[in-house]
């Protein structure tokens, strides 16, 4: 039976992992190539790793990172992060990662995940949406890190990065990231049961009863954190540990 | 050892040149048709769409030399898919080694089953040397909206919608539909169980 997944994300800024709350207030959270090691053994499904700071600064993704934590893991790796062409994403999958994510630039220029889902497949395309609900209720885009605020509803362009070709889309509530307060589980929920593809739930996770309610409530089909793993306030092994004896199907 | 890893137009050559190297072996990346004939060893991965990994193969004259290799053969997700007869991608005619059509999964209405499947299966029903040492109902990496069905030539199944091969093998040539580069030390086990076939 297909698991569910637990992803812990590397954000990278100036090649050292960090995070902060709401988008803001970085803190340092160690070196990636070990931090990437150490959950891979540790049980976790996947990794991502997004370079926040490259859309902002316009750089490139730090390739030869990448290529470093590849070396060193053996499972599934996903590198976003100021990816806006084919070729940027070409070299990507040369230095070790398995899939891309796109968020601001695909936004900007949606024939982009067409053009990746044309040369590299769907599987290799992960639609990273940045979303925050708004005093009308509704959930809205937003880019740049979170910066910059549009009029399209989340779900409708989410809707048409599958149609486009994503093959997985990335769900992060601003409004939840770096809380512990737990996962956005409606908007997560409306994504994961309206569309054809995985989605992954991300901002908010503190405790492992949040996961449980990512997965039974919303329907997520893999949960992303970051901060509780890097600073050692959930342990991978525990928290799947804690799912299985909820009767959630995880890898052990 | 040598070591051969067939390149063409699909993805993760890379991961699987990683992986190697972290079992400690090494390989060559080549679609040279003589290369590849002095091989001991030969991994035909593979990520990608059929029809035109087809033509590819066929450009090159590659259809040929795989199909008439004597050693022993790893397919890789597409790589396994080819070595079947037919896929039902884009209706592509593959290489025939295994007797098995490829087909498109499809979730049954109202299910909220996802296609492709994407993540952490089990793999169970395992027979051969390349599953040595490898537990019933371990997990494995899949990525794949196409499948080969349960058959003769099947030596580990997988169940998503419905049950099918993860592996297939006839003589020696064998297929995993599941990524061992990408599953962890699983996989990792099982790529070795290949090379001290």
């Amino acid at each position: 039976m297909l698991t569910k997944r637990i992803i812990p994300c590397l954000d990278i800024k100036d090649g050292r992992t960090v995070k902060g709350t709401n988008f803001i207030d970085l803190r340092d959270a160690g070196d990636p190539v070990e931090l990437g090691a150490l959950y891979a053994k540790q049980g976790a499904d996947e990794l991502v790793f997004l370079d926040i700071t490259a859309t902002h600064e316009k750089r490139k993704t730090l390739s030869e990172l990448v290529n470093k934590i590849a070396h060193h893991i053996n499972i599934p790796f996903t590198v976003g992060g100021g990816i806006s062409s084919v070729e940027d994403v070409y070299i990507l999958l040369q230095n070790g990662a398995d899939k891309i994510s796109v968020n601001t630039s695909a936004f900007k220029r949606p024939e982009l995940i067409r053009e990746l889902e044309k040369d590299f497949g769907s599987q290799c395309v992960v639609l990273a949406i940045d979303t925050k609900q708004e005093e009308d209720g509704e959930w809205y885009v937003y880019l740049n890190g979170g910066r910059v605020k549009t009029d399209i509803k989340c779900f409708d362009w989410a809707k048409q990065g599958v149609d486009l070709g994503a093959g997985e889309i990335l769900l992060t509530s601003m409004d939840h990231d770096g809380t512990k307060a737990g996962f956005a589980l409606e908007i997560t929920k409306l994504l994961a049961e309206n569309l054809s593809v995985p989605v992954i739930a991300s901002g908010g996770g503190g405790k492992t009863e949040h996961f449980k309610d990512v997965f039974n409530k919303a329907n997520a089909d893999a949960a992303l954190a970051a901060s509780i793993f890097h600073f050692k306030e959930i342990d991978i092994p525990e928290l799947k540990q804690y799912l299985h004896l909820q009767h959630i199907n995880v890898r052990l | 050892m040598k070591l051969v890893i067939i390149k063409y137009n699909a993805g993760n050559i890379q991961s699987v040149l990683y992986a190697l190297e972290r079992i400690g072996a090494s390989a060559l990346v080549t679609d040279d048709t003589e290369e590849i004939g002095k091989a001991d060893k030969i991994i035909f991965p593979g990520v990608g769409e059929a029809s035109s990994a087809m033509k590819y193969l066929t450009e090159r004259k590659l259809d040929k030399v795989i199909c008439n290799l004597q050693q022993p053969v790893l397919g890789i997700c597409l790589g396994m898919q080819l070595m079947c007869s037919y896929s039902e991608e884009n209706n592509t005619p593959c290489l025939n080694i295994f007797n098995e059509t490829v087909k498109h999964f499809t979730a049954p209405p109202q299910s909220g089953i996802k296609v492709p499947q994407i993540g952490w299966n089990n793999i169970y029903h395992l027979k051969t040397n390349v599953f040595q040492e490898i537990k019933e109902n371990s997990f494995a990496y899949f990525v794949h909206g196409y499948y080969a069905n349960l058959g003769e030539h099947t030596i580990a199944t997988t169940h998503y919608i419905q049950p099918y091969s993860a592996a297939l093998h006839k003589k020696n040539f064998y297929g995993v539909q599941f990524h061992p580069e990408k599953s962890a030390d699983i996989g990792e086990q099982i790529l070795k169980n290949f090379l001290t076939l």
